[in-house]
């Protein structure tokens, strides 16, 4: 079966015979181990950057710190005070039966969570759509992508992230971000980053079957006990429309540094188009009203 | 208290009779990127502004025969739409590529909208302003001032519109009323500069103008904060609070003293004025300052959201 065999639909339209099923990454953070390939192959691929000189957050081991011009993927450290919630195994008899060197203590748990964060590759994406050079555009994968030969470096794609991704780059004046390694896309291969990654916790593929994938595993780890397992941009009624980048999270996403309700700021725009168009009506009005009223 | 149960890297003041409602951010640390613009924005938004509704009341002022006003008002709108061109293609980061902004039209992006605005307006206003100086050409001249005339409204209000349309939370939230703070702010501005510049005699309407620019301008920003409720502190803290005061103490103000004394006293009227530019340019610098500390602070992002999915819930 061939990528163009999936019968998950293209997004947009408008490739004709190139469009490709809507690729994407499914992100399973409960078996992320904080490794750090994906920032490393992403880096390496892409030649991105270096984002300066290295500090010691202080932030447990995330000295990345954030998405940026010149990270395009970033693995975050939390370390909570709660014990890690592990699958239904009587401890106490494995240990009687000398299968386990001993039990910890309850209530002495501190769990780590990790996850790597890339961006979303939006279906209603903001960047793209405030872009007014046509730089930003969809690929026939789905995925959203700056063509570095057309940004001017307006800079107006960086605010409307609801996720705050893109980012000018110092010295060069132009955006970027994750491009969902399009150029190995093009030759049938997979993102460096998902490439890389020892344990599957980023995985690749056609979103409508990591969808179902993740679907899947959130009820292997419920039916384990994981209960604050959630799935976080897995849904198309949301506020971005779904993404093409969706996660598998331990914890609330403000934990992680995401927003928990994203939303386009394009679903707003007729708003915004009729506030501003009644603002330029009061503008004509008061001229009228200031004339009308004689010359002293 | 867990590492990730932070108050958005905020002090705790021990005075507070109510606690702050606690958030969780990841190290306090920003979600949303601060814009990457530069201060020639907020100017371009002033003197784009101004331009914009200097346009119209050229127009009107020649159509009810007030010819020095229209000189006047002629002469800020092809000089203001002049200055924008240069400030805007300063602040981009590859500034030899300013053209790429009319590859494509595109209503979702108000940028792409004003760039074909100011396109269309910017030559359309300086022509008619070398026109009526000179006295060269007239007939193109005139109809270069009523195309002005038509599209400096939207001058005025689509870099409003433009912000708004961003996650920027003290931005997008307030885009109802930001429109009209920015159109409000114009009016003052273009009253008050053709005020400065033409007689008396002739200035009523520019008065009138700056006057009623001013009030729609502070009347606006009021009800754009009670909109905004905790979302518009940014406009009492910091580098945007210092520049809100300032800009609402100089319209109010310039207003006033217009309005009192500006038709018998021209020294009224060109002080007030000065304060009203004054109050006009401060504005749109507490708007696109405060945008950044909105950016900057996680607890506006995640505070909304967390009570829409709350409310959703019940």
């Amino acid at each position: 079966m061939t990528l163009t065999d999936l019968p998950t639909p293209t997004f947009g339209g408008g490739y004709d015979g190139e469009a490709r099923p809507r690729m994407g990454f499914f992100t399973d953070t409960s078996i992320c181990i904080g490794c750090k390939a994906c920032e490393v192959a992403c880096k390496e691929w892409n030649l991105v950057p270096e984002d300066g000189p290295l500090r010691i957050s202080g932030n447990s081991y995330d000295n990345t710190l954030a998405l940026g011009a010149n990270t395009w993927r970033h693995v975050a450290f939390i370390e909570q005070a709660k014990p890690v919630q592990m699958p239904d195994v009587d401890l106490a008899a494995a240990a009687a039966a000398g299968a386990v060197a001993g039990v910890p203590p309850a209530r002495d748990g501190l769990r780590w969570l990790m996850s790597s964060d890339v961006c979303k590759h939006c279906s209603s994406a903001a960047c793209l759509e405030v872009c007014p050079t046509g730089a930003l555009f969809r690929t026939e994968f789905g995925t959203v992508v700056v063509q570095q030969d057309i940004c001017n470096g307006c800079g107006y794609c960086v605010p409307a992230c609801p996720f705050g991704v893109i980012e000018r780059r110092e010295g060069d004046g132009r955006v970027f971000k994750c491009t969902l390694c399009y150029d190995r896309l093009k030759d049938g291969m997979e993102p460096a980053c998902a490439h890389a990654c020892p344990t599957r916790s980023i995985q690749f593929g056609p979103l409508e079957e990591l969808r179902e994938r993740a679907d899947d595993r959130l009820q292997a780890l419920r039916e384990l006990g994981v209960d604050d397992a959630r799935l976080y941009l897995r849904d198309e009624a949301d506020g971005i429309g779904g993404a093409g980048a969706f996660f598998l999270l331990l914890d609330e996403p403000e934990v992680y540094g995401l927003p928990p309700d994203p939303v386009s700021t394009t679903r707003d725009v007729p708003q915004v188009w009729r506030a501003a168009a009644v603002a330029a009506g009061v503008v004509v009005a008061a001229v009228a009203a200031a004339v009308a009223g004689g010359r002293r | 208290m867990t590492p990730d149960r932070r108050n958005g890297g905020r002090r705790r003041r021990r005075d507070l009779m109510v606690p702050e409602a606690e958030f969780r951010s990841y190290y306090g640390r920003p979600i949303l990127k601060e814009p990457a613009w530069t201060l020639e924005v907020p100017w371009y938004f002033f003197v784009g502004g101004m331009a914009g509704a200097s346009a119209p009341l050229a127009v009107a002022s020649r159509v009810t025969g007030n010819h020095r006003l229209a000189r006047s008002a002629l002469t800020v709108a092809g000089a203001g739409v002049a200055a924008s061109v240069p400030l805007l293609v300063s602040d981009l980061g590859r500034p030899e590529r300013f053209h790429h902004m009319l590859r494509v039209f595109k209503p979702t992006s108000p940028m792409s909208m004003g760039s074909w605005a100011l396109a269309a307006m910017g030559p359309a206003a300086v022509a008619a302003a070398v026109s009526d100086r000179l006295g060269i050409l007239p007939g193109l001249g005139r109809a270069a001032e009523v195309v002005s005339g038509v599209i400096g409204p939207s001058l005025c209000t689509y870099t409003a519109a433009l912000v708004a349309n961003t996650a920027v939370p003290v931005w997008h939230e307030a885009r109802r009323e930001l429109p009209l703070v920015f159109a409000g702010s114009a009016l003052a501005s273009a009253g008050a500069a053709s005020a400065v510049l033409t007689p008396a005699a002739d200035a009523g309407p520019a008065r009138r103008l700056a006057v009623a620019g001013a009030l729609v301008e502070l009347a606006a920003a009021g009800a754009m904060e009670r909109r905004l409720g905790e979302l518009a502190e940014p406009y009492h803290q910091g580098p945007a609070g210092r520049y809100a005061r300032l800009a609402r103490g100089c319209t109010a103000l310039g207003a006033a003293t217009v309005a009192a004394a500006g038709t018998r006293r021209r020294w009224a009227a060109v002080a007030g004025s000065g304060l009203l530019l004054a109050g006009s340019a401060l504005e749109r610098l507490a708007v696109y300052k405060a945008g950044f500390q909105s950016a900057r602070d996680p607890r506006y992002v995640v505070k909304p959201q967390r009570a829409r999915i709350e409310a959703a819930n019940h």
